[in-house]
């Protein structure tokens, strides 16, 4: 008899509120091995929210977020999940820091960078200055270092923001093939929607203001066609 | 008398032997810190611990204990409360340290004129005086400069990471607040050992010149740190030989020798 392997995101009756103000309400969702998931939704609409909640920095005022089947508020396996932040390149246009130390924030070998960096495309750049790179190839090296520990979930938030639509399309090209080459669960988060529903396979709408708080509650894995169900 | 002998003879002293040991110490950590300072866009804070660390001297004076040790206690205490304030998110940190800046500038002078007398001790401390590095000083210098350089070592990764990018840090398993609360702690530190050296406000320059002035330099982060130690040991190096010759005051010979370089470097990298 094979081993049940549990969701590597499950969401269980969430509710998060600031003060008075009710941001998440009774969201349930579950997202599988394989996974290739955007959560979109327009400024103020609980994405960033959520993540903090799934990554643990948030408490939820009620219910559970287990990660590969553990409850995130007793431990989380980080060494599974890679992220790459929104605010990654924030601190680097002043500072003459490498690729390869970008990277090797992370404590890996060498070898393991020069890996990681082929993979994304990026190796003859190992040796550049971050700030030299254009915002996309920057994009990349963010990539490189979420995954050079060889994680099994990838989170990215707001990747393509200020990254021009040829470049973005390479991108996405880049994240379909770690999902399906490396069976890499994929987990997005984007205030575009029409760009983001046409590339994942399934999307997670976060809107306060079109929907009622309930309907933002979902079981993402049921859904096949999440841009004509949006609609 | 020819220069080199000049040079022996300025080492006959004993307050300028103290002097440069302790230089030497600053010279190492003030860049080592500061390069992270610079990173985090955060300069302000060793200007805002200097002025608490007029607090500390201020105790230290009216207590008749010596001051580099209640200021290394008020530092280290406000460096913390920052940290919290902070990290807290519902106040800027700009504004954090624009309350606490005059706030340890204000408990200062409140001190000073609770208990008149001490006044040109505090000049000694706000200004920097290479006659002023007793041999007490000189070990405390020491020992917490090795701590720091140790910690440095340690824990570089962690504060490189935490420092470029808080979030990912988090998510690769880094306990970011205790990171951060230890970082503080440890501007707090250079900040006390480097005031009797450069004074008071003047070491806020100490940690962020020469690292700028290494970010021109060289290509890497690892590598500017580095080269900023180098730079620091040349401004103060020839900041207290020139301040000893000239007759200058030591702190501010060292910080201008700093800004020299770092126009020199600007001028010819604009060749």
């Amino acid at each position: 008899m094979g081993t049940i392997v549990p969701p590597v995101i499950e969401i269980k009756n969430l509710s998060f509120s600031y003060g008075a103000e009710q941001i998440l309400t009774n969201v349930n969702c579950k997202i599988d091995v394989g996974g290739y998931v955007g959560i979109v939704g327009h400024n103020g609409s609980g994405k960033s929210t959520l993540l903090k909640l799934i990554l643990g920095i948030l408490k939820p005022n009620k219910g559970k977020v287990y990660l590969f089947g553990k409850d995130n508020s007793h431990s989380i396996e980080w060494s599974k999940i890679g992220y790459v932040s929104q605010k990654a390149g924030i601190s680097i246009s002043h500072v003459p820091i490498t690729v390869e130390e970008v990277v090797k924030m992370e404590k890996v070998s060498d070898q393991a960078v020069d890996e990681t960096l082929a993979s994304v495309d990026m190796v003859k750049f190992k040796h550049k200055l971050l700030r030299e790179l254009s915002g996309g190839q920057q994009q990349r090296i963010f990539i490189a270092r979420a995954l050079v520990k060889k994680p099994q979930l990838l989170i990215l938030d707001e990747p393509t923001v200020g990254v021009d639509v040829k470049t973005q399309e390479t991108f996405y090209e880049l994240l379909s093939r770690l999902n399906i080459e490396q069976n890499i669960t994929l987990l997005l988060v984007s205030h575009d929607l029409h760009t983001i529903s046409h590339k994942v396979k399934t999307v997670i709408q976060l809107d306060r203001k079109t929907y009622p708080y309930n309907l933002t509650s979902c079981s993402v894995n049921h859904i096949h066609e999440p841009y004509a169900a949006a609609h | 008398m020819n220069p080199m002998q000049q040079l022996t003879e300025l080492f006959q002293y004993g307050f300028m032997v103290r002097a440069f040991w302790a230089g030497l110490i600053v010279a190492i950590i003030a860049p080592l810190i500061g390069s992270f300072l610079v990173v985090r866009r955060l300069s302000l804070i060793a200007d805002t611990l200097s002025h608490v660390a007029l607090t500390g001297v201020a105790i230290g004076l009216l207590l008749g204990i010596n001051p580099l040790i209640t200021t290394i206690i008020c530092t280290v205490v406000t460096a913390y409360i920052i940290e919290e304030l902070r990290s807290n998110e519902r106040i800027s940190a700009e504004s954090v340290l624009a309350m606490i800046l005059p706030g340890g500038l204000a408990m200062a002078l409140i001190l000073i004129s609770l208990a008149n007398g001490f006044n040109t001790s505090l000049i000694t401390y706000l200004f920097g005086s290479i006659t002023a590095v007793t041999q007490q000083d000189l070990w405390i210098i020491f020992g917490l400069g090795i701590g720091i350089v140790v910690i440095f070592i340690l824990f570089y990764r962690e504060f490189m990471y935490t420092s470029f990018d808080e979030e990912s840090a988090r998510t690769s398993g880094i306990p970011v607040k205790l990171i951060n609360h230890i970082f503080m702690i440890l501007i707090a530190l250079t900040v006390s050992v480097a005031m009797k050296v450069v004074g008071a406000l003047l070491i806020g320059a100490l940690m962020v010149i020469p690292v700028i002035t290494a970010m021109q330099m060289v290509q890497g982060f690892k590598k500017s740190i580095t080269t900023s130690v180098g730079v620091a040991f040349i401004s103060v190096t020839t900041g207290l030989i020139v301040s000893y010759y000239a007759n200058l005051p030591a702190g501010a010979t060292i910080v201008m020798t700093s800004i020299s370089l770092f126009a020199l470097i600007s001028i010819i990298k604009r060749i």
